[in-house]
């Protein structure tokens, strides 16, 4: 997979997954993809929801050793 | 994506550190939604968007006593519950920092940054003898049909 941005957002409580993850996609060209890392487990469901809600598409999610990795193509 | 833009819209009416923390995250997130987001702040509410520091201005007798008895600024309100005489806001600033949140100030600078709409109700800000200048800068002044205006386009639309 063709990843345009990486977020780093391990460590940080909701809302602000969410709120980088806006920033990061607004740098990015539609069809591009944003990797997200987060260790925030309410991102399981924020994540896709926000994601679904503002037109992009979630490719893949993993977790791994207590991080949640997402791959997220701008709409 | 040139639709127009879903609205959120929420009234601050509570004081309390807890609620206006839920409110503001919920602006946060709805600002990374893409909406449009404004906070009505009335009565108690008002309190969050008080400067800090204490800033001189001509007022009347009951004006000075409200403005010493309420909080002056984010920081420094309190707690719904469990407030135990200001103990509790101090308790769950420690948890606040301990889980990685974000504190209520800046949770409020962040909802500026994201372009939330601050809305001060005058009137209330006139009943509680707030002057503009003792409110922090890069917020409107309004009343119910402005907030209306508003709401009545709003995709969310809460009171806390």
């Amino acid at each position: 997979m063709n990843v345009a941005k990486v977020l780093d957002a391990k460590g940080l409580a909701c809302p602000m997954p969410v709120v980088r993850a806006k920033k990061a996609m607004d740098e990015l060209q539609s069809g591009q993809v944003l990797e997200v890392h987060t260790t925030d487990k309410g991102a399981k469901n924020d994540l896709p929801a926000w994601a679904k809600a503002s037109g992009h598409t979630v490719l893949d999610m993993k977790e791994d050793n207590g991080v949640l990795m997402f791959w997220i193509q701008k709409g | 994506m040139t639709q127009p833009k879903k609205k959120t819209t929420i009234i601050l009416f509570s004081g309390d550190y807890d609620k206006a923390m839920a409110a503001y995250i919920i602006a946060n997130g709805a600002a990374a939604y893409d909406h449009d987001v404004t906070i009505f702040h009335t009565f108690w509410g008002l309190n969050a968007l008080r400067k800090e520091a204490p800033v001189p201005v001509q007022k009347g007798f009951l004006e000075k006593m409200f403005a010493k008895m309420m909080p002056r600024g984010a920081d420094r309100m309190g707690l719904s519950r469990m407030n135990f005489a200001g103990i509790g806001p101090k308790l769950i600033k420690k948890v606040i920092k301990k889980h990685n949140a974000m504190p209520l100030p800046q949770l409020i600078e962040m909802a500026k940054e994201q372009g939330v709409k601050l809305v001060a109700c005058q009137m209330t800000v006139d009943l509680l003898g707030l002057k503009p200048e003792e409110l922090i800068d890069g917020i409107e002044f309004a009343g119910v049909a402005a907030y209306l205006a508003d709401a009545s386009e709003g995709n969310v639309n809460l009171f806390i």
